[in-house]
């Protein structure tokens, strides 16, 4: 389940919704993975673009590397702008044994970083600021500058 | 034609134009000064599936995504 909000997110509903949707669904393991918007450097909050179409496959393709597994994936990112310790971003696994969940989490968290088409920007002064510094190339970045 | 789109934080409009393979777009992006600080970074995408090779076929009616450098969370 892959969810998109405009502007922060509800943390407790969203914790909640997720724990009763699998409450029965004999999982040993439920391991969220809250972000939140810290007050550092002078910044307002942070605002994100999120470009739908390719976070969706990035997301099934998550899905279905963690169904062999047994786990199950849950993810929630806000679009727009997230003030000051709201949060942006939850990411869930859901796993019969802790060992699958508590490994995949930290696989996804850390591969969302990566590759997930999303652009953050610092509000700051009343401007919406490109996070240049902090973002990082996809895989395979580059292809139409090179002299292939 | 084939339209090619510049996402996130590259303030530039759809571009149209003739393009037989991605080799064809990356020679006219090259070209453009507003592409020089992003194309070395960007990853490419056709009809939103992110590809790796300037010799992929492109197709009338065919999208081509830039993505800059991404930091979600």
């Amino acid at each position: 389940m892959l969810e998109l909000h405009d502007g922060a997110l509800n943390v407790p509903e969203i914790l909640t919704r997720w724990y009763v949707q699998e409450s029965a669904s004999n999982y040993g393991a439920y391991i969220p993975f809250v972000g939140t918007v810290r007050d550092e450097d002078g910044i307002e909050g942070l605002s994100f673009d999120v470009y739908e179409p390719i976070l969706t496959s990035w997301f099934d393709a998550w899905v279905a590397k963690a169904a062999p597994l047994g786990a199950k994936l849950k993810m929630a990112h806000s679009r727009g702008d997230v003030l000051l310790h709201e949060s942006s971003y939850i990411a869930a696994v859901f796993s019969p044994k802790r060992r699958v969940a508590l490994e995949t989490i930290d696989a996804f968290v850390e591969d969302f970083k990566a590759s997930a088409p999303i652009w953050k920007y610092d509000l700051r002064d009343g401007q919406r600021l490109y996070a240049r510094d902090r973002s990082t190339a996809i895989a395979g970045a580059g292809l139409l500058g090179s002299a292939q | 034609m084939i339209t090619v789109e510049f996402l996130g934080p590259i303030q530039k409009p759809i571009l149209s134009m003739e393009a037989s393979t991605l080799r064809d777009v990356a020679e006219v992006l090259r070209q453009d000064d507003e592409m020089a600080q992003w194309i070395d970074s960007c990853a490419v995408a056709v009809n939103d599936t992110l590809v790796s090779s300037l010799d992929t076929v492109l197709k009338e009616g065919d999208k081509v995504s830039l993505l800059p450098p991404v930091c979600g969370g």
